[in-house]
């Protein structure tokens, strides 16, 4: 249970990281409450590890009316006690343990894309997106990716070779809309068996599934909750496994997801003042 | 190739020259020889190695010593006083049984202490949800609920 050996790299500013990626490779430590158990467990043994810790600039968490962008070194419980957004506040409680959020980072979570992961699924319902830097050419360069295209697969994000994922932004829920997050798991602070988060809006509802497919599964709901958990469990695709059947999953996600529409709309309807 | 570092444990500056892959635990454990920090499970889930970084409750095992050379660690061998007088979430484990065993305590101590710094007054739900991520195979964590009460209660009286 000893991380592989590997060469270590703790650049101090962005373009020494960008850089250094560029030229070994490797595999990008931030928090390391994903990846540190994956080479205790050497199910990763990646010839470098290029650590982020002590690059300036990314441990920002700014909010604006448009939303919150949250860096690359922002660590759960920091974005978790900044309260910036509701959904967002919700969802990282779900996320398992607090020992673990002091140090794992929220960007961490959407590249390390686990499937049954809460942040991506926040990050899909609401159509947030990721920014993600490389060296090219002599000079660092940004590309954004929105959420429907980061999730590639199961662990796999469209964060490509040489690049660095250095912020996710999350959009503020519209005015007189609700959201919610429900899920289910074995022990308390575990991933999930199934969990879904909903938005709810004047015009119209969407939800996002986890545990149930290879990413967050995003449904449009449109304005008919009543037929929202068949239509839930006619788009997911769940595996079995030793936690729990397919079949059950996807009864499971029909019921969190009809509760998370119906607390979200309940929001909605408060905020609105009906 | 190895990596020459500084931590500061217990209030003390220390050296140690670790190849990359070190573990914090381990670093602390067999660098340092401070084998009050229990590993258990090492991959993030029992909770027993659970130190203070820079005053918040971290998985040593979670952890490369490299990553955090230059912080402050507190161990269980730094909870209590200097003259060595046990701190009052030590003491009111002892009082209302809150071990067994007492592996898992280690982490538990630096859990709950950094859990009453924060919220002085918890509820019980707040205590089982600060507690969460240590695991307990003996007490059934009865006992150490009533010792996270009795610590608050303790730090109130000595404030």
């Amino acid at each position: 249970m000893k991380p592989p050996p590997f060469t270590y790299h703790a650049p101090r500013d962005l373009p020494a990281a960008l850089r250094t990626l560029a030229e070994v490779g490797g595999k990008v430590l931030a928090g390391g409450q994903s990846l540190i158990p994956m080479l205790n467990m050497r199910l990763a043994a990646p010839g470098h590890v290029v650590d982020i810790n002590r690059v300036a600039g990314l441990d920002g968490i700014e909010v604006s009316r448009a939303g919150v962008t949250v860096g690359a070194l922002a660590r759960h419980a920091d974005v978790e006690r900044a309260g910036a957004h509701p959904l967002l506040t919700w969802a990282l409680k779900l996320v398992a343990h607090p020992a673990i959020r002091n140090r794992g980072t929220v960007v961490g979570s959407l590249v390390h894309a686990d499937p049954a992961a809460e942040l991506p699924a926040v990050l899909a319902v609401l159509g947030g997106h990721v920014r993600v830097a490389r060296w090219d050419c002599g000079r660092v360069t940004f590309r954004e990716i929105p959420a429907a295209e980061f999730f590639v697969g199961p662990m796999e994000s469209a964060v490509g070779p040489g690049e660095l994922a250095v912020s996710a932004f999350f959009p503020a829920l519209e005015e007189g809309s609700g959201a919610a997050f429900h899920e289910v798991s074995r022990r308390h602070g575990d991933y999930a068996l199934a969990g879904a988060c909903a938005v709810v809006g004047v015009a119209g509802a969407r939800v996002a599934c986890i545990g149930v497919g290879g990413g967050p599964v995003v449904i449009d709901v449109g304005g008919d909750l009543s037929s929202a958990a068949a239509r839930v469990r006619d788009a997911v695709d769940p595996d079995d496994d030793i936690h729990a059947s397919a079949a059950y999953r996807r009864h499971l996600v029909g019921v969190l997801a009809e509760r998370a529409l119906r607390d979200a709309a309940r929001e909605g309807a408060a905020a609105r003042g009906a | 190739m190895e990596h020459e570092i500084t931590l500061v444990v217990n209030g003390t500056a220390r050296r140690a020259r670790v190849p990359a892959r070190r573990l914090l635990s381990d670093c602390l454990r067999h660098d340092l020889g401070l084998t009050g920090t229990h590993v258990g499970c090492e991959h993030g889930v029992c909770g027993c190695c659970t130190v203070l970084l820079d005053g918040r409750p971290v998985r040593s095992c979670l952890t490369f010593a490299v990553t955090v050379d230059g912080a402050e660690i507190t161990t269980v061998e730094g909870l209590a006083d200097r003259d060595g007088r046990m701190s009052a979430v030590q003491r009111a484990f002892a009082e209302c049984h809150g071990l067994q065993c007492g592996f898992c305590t280690p982490g538990f101590l630096c859990t709950v202490t950094a859990l009453l710094k924060e919220n002085p007054a918890p509820t019980d739900d707040e205590v089982v949800e600060g507690i969460a991520g240590n695991l307990c195979r003996c007490t059934g964590y009865q006992n150490i609920v009533k010792a996270v009460h009795r610590a608050a209660e303790l730090l109130a009286e000595e404030a």
